[in-house]
């Protein structure tokens, strides 16, 4: 088998334990693009200007930043259809990510994808998976894949805990243990399977990490608004599954601010419990440590402007982008670019 | 003499084949690596290949399917095996949303060259859950390639182009014939997808058939050759891409056309042809576009019973004696 790819450094040496503050505001700043994104395709839904449905992420941006920060830029990312956070994360820009939403033909996928396909190929984010827990199992195979070139990259699914009842994370967990695969799973456990509190729905209280001892399998369990928590666990899983030590599970407690989809305002979830959920935003929790470490509030706020620029502009341009070329609606079927399927 | 070779050797040497000319052909489905396959399908090749390229799996076919997506989009050729094609139900989702849907959805970006090959259809016994006949399942769903040979030639040079293929083709191959003879093809043998070919020549009538329903269709055809009716006989090969444009060409010159499917009447794929012919044949006609299919009824388990619903060769040649003589 070839070697084909390049082997390009993660942002943080494997292992290390303390990041630089220039990395935590770097984080921050990615953290604080992907919330003002949200919020944006929020109100731009509400006007109008965005079709169909979202699943915003805002609550869970450090599982997506923390993660990403601690893998490769050549390691495969398998996300489900709240997945904006880590096509952001993986390097798509929020405009053509705001395109997409907005059936533009700038749009990350031409406008042919929409909130729930969010994938940019050129960041090695192979998708955004919209039938629950469907993508794990597509996981093992890119890890498969990485193994057999002998490449040392990882593949991460990233899931929510709903998709832990489903039988493709059951078929998904053997196969990756049996095989060994450089494969993360990574569960966002933000309490709720749409309406439902995951707890009332499920046999164990850890619905990932309470299933991988079945399968023989180490489980992490991680604080998914502390995004030096998450990237310092994926970090140790990824530098594991790159030696050898095949997969690992990591279920990340975290809150969804929004509702599940749409305009949902998540009125089945108690006051208290919302209430306890905002005061650990990740954004806020990321700005204690910074001061904590001596990075005084001015810097954390220009970075929390710079996003706010940047997606004030990807707005405006997503706004002025083209609507998709109806000629595409007939390109891309198959790998020739066309769509003919008989003489 | 010319080599002669079974159907079921010629789906193992049309993958042994694949394999040595690119590294990045791999297998895997369940019994496929030390046992072989249950249907004798892939003897040889783990011999040959060993166990980093010929992966044996649990019995989970989302994971099996669902690993040679992931596998696909990122470097390899992978050619997974679902045991009974009663069993692509078990990871429909991959079939029917994942796979024939990425590269359109993505806008482009990514492309899913594999191969799932599947034993498919009725005449041994197994009874409704492993006899069936499924190869209209995938005719429902935009973004597949669905290939049905009909012989040991047609198997080697059908499965070199699907593997060579950068679209997900799904495979049928019959249980019926994989103890068939036919001669052993060339080196570098290649059919490609979607180009009908006519087995018997003839004027009165255009059989159309697919898979096992071509020797049915070949000794209907030769049983009316007897009455002075001449029928021919086209093999689809494939029902996406399908060769539309060679039965038109020959209902053009016949007027007539049967189609012989056994796949169930309600859904099947001859009901897409006969559309298509209706539409764009109608003024050749003259006579009814006439299917012979399996009958709407699950498959059943006793020999006389099962006989009694897949198209059957004195079915078939009734139907194309009172289409022929109105």
């Amino acid at each position: 088998m070839s070697v084909a790819h390049d082997m390009p450094a993660p942002r943080v040496p494997e292992g290390q334990e303390e990041p630089t503050v220039e990395l935590l505001l770097e984080l921050f700043e990615d953290m604080a693009v992907i919330r003002a994104t949200e919020k944006a395709a929020y109100d731009l839904f509400m006007s109008g200007l965005v079709k169909g449905t979202t699943h915003l992420a805002s609550g869970q941006e450090a599982v997506a930043v923390g993660a990403s920060a601690a893998l490769r830029p050549d390691d495969y990312v398998f996300a489900t259809y709240r997945g904006h956070h880590h096509a952001m994360a993986r390097g798509a820009t929020p405009e053509a990510c705001l395109a997409e939403l907005m059936s533009r033909a700038t749009g990350l996928c031409g406008g042919k994808g929409g909130s729930m396909h969010l994938t940019s190929a050129q960041n090695n984010m192979l998708g955004s998976y919209a039938i629950v827990g469907s993508h794990l199992p597509i996981a093992c195979g890119a890890a498969w894949s990485a193994k057999l070139r002998g490449s040392d990259q990882v593949a991460v699914a990233f899931f929510g805990d709903g998709a832990t009842n489903i039988g493709a994370f059951h078929e998904a967990l053997n196969l990756a243990a049996v095989w060994r695969l450089p494969v993360l799973f990574i569960c966002e456990n933000n309490l709720y399977m749409e309406y439902t509190p995951i707890k009332s729905v499920t046999a164990v209280a850890q619905p990932a990490a309470d299933r991988a001892p079945a399968y023989d399998l180490p489980a992490e369990l991680v604080d998914g608004n502390d995004v030096v928590a998450v990237l310092r666990t994926v970090s140790r899983a990824a530098a594991r599954a790159r030696t050898g030590g095949g997969p690992t599970v990591i279920e990340a407690l975290t809150y969804r601010q929004y509702g599940h989809s749409r305009a949902d305002p998540a009125s089945y979830r108690p006051k208290e419990e919302v209430e306890a959920w905002l005061a650990r935003d990740p954004l806020i929790l990321l700005a204690e440590r910074l001061k904590a470490r001596g990075v005084g509030e001015e810097a954390v706020s220009e970075a929390r402007g710079r996003a706010q620029e940047l997606v004030a502009k990807a707005v405006e341009a997503a706004k002025a982008a083209p609507p998709a070329d109806p000629s595409t609606a007939f390109t891309d079927v198959w790998a020739d670019g066309g769509a003919q399927w008989r003489t | 003499m010319a080599d002669v070779i079974t159907y079921r050797e010629a789906v193992a040497t049309s993958i042994a084949r694949e394999m040595r000319r690119d590294p990045t052909v791999v297998c895997l489905g369940e019994d496929i690596g030390a046992a072989e396959g249950v249907f004798k399908t892939t003897t040889g090749l783990f011999a040959e290949f060993g166990p980093e390229r010929v992966w044996d799996t649990p019995i989970s076919e989302q994971a099996i399917v669902g690993a040679a997506m992931g596998a696909a989009m990122t470097g390899l050729r992978p050619v997974a095996e679902i045991m009974f094609s009663d069993f692509l139900a078990c990871c429909w989702d991959y079939v029917a949303n994942e796979i024939p849907k990425m590269r359109y959805m993505t806008g482009g970006q990514v492309t899913v060259p594999l191969v799932i090959r599947t034993a498919n259809g009725g005449g041994l016994g197994f009874g409704a859950q492993h006899s069936q006949a499924v190869e209209n399942w995938g005719l429902a769903v935009p973004g597949l390639k669905i290939v049905a040979p009909s012989t040991p030639d047609d198997v080697v040079g059908l499965m070199a182009s699907a593997i060579r293929s950068d679209d997900p083709v799904l495979m049928f191959e019959h249980k019926k014939l994989l103890a068939s003879k036919g001669e052993a093809p060339g080196e570098d043998h290649l059919v490609p997808l979607g180009a009908a070919t006519v087995r018997r020549r003839g004027d009165d009538v255009t059989l159309v058939a697919l898979a096992a329903t071509v020797p049915t269709a070949l000794e209907a055809a030769e049983r009316l050759a007897g009455d002075g009716v001449s029928a021919e006989v086209i093999d689809l090969r494939c029902l996406v891409p399908m060769d539309a444009r060679t039965v038109l060409e020959s209902v053009a010159r016949t007027s007539r056309l049967v189609i012989v499917e056994e796949n169930p009447y309600q859904g099947g794929w001859g009901a897409t042809l006969a559309s298509i012919v209706a539409e764009e044949g109608f003024y050749d006609l003259d006579a009814p576009v006439t299917r012979v299919a399996g009958e709407c009824v699950p498959l059943p388990f006793a020999a006389n019973l099962e006989a009694a619903v897949v198209p059957s060769v004195d079915r078939l040649a009734d139907t194309v004696r009172r289409t022929v003589n109105g």
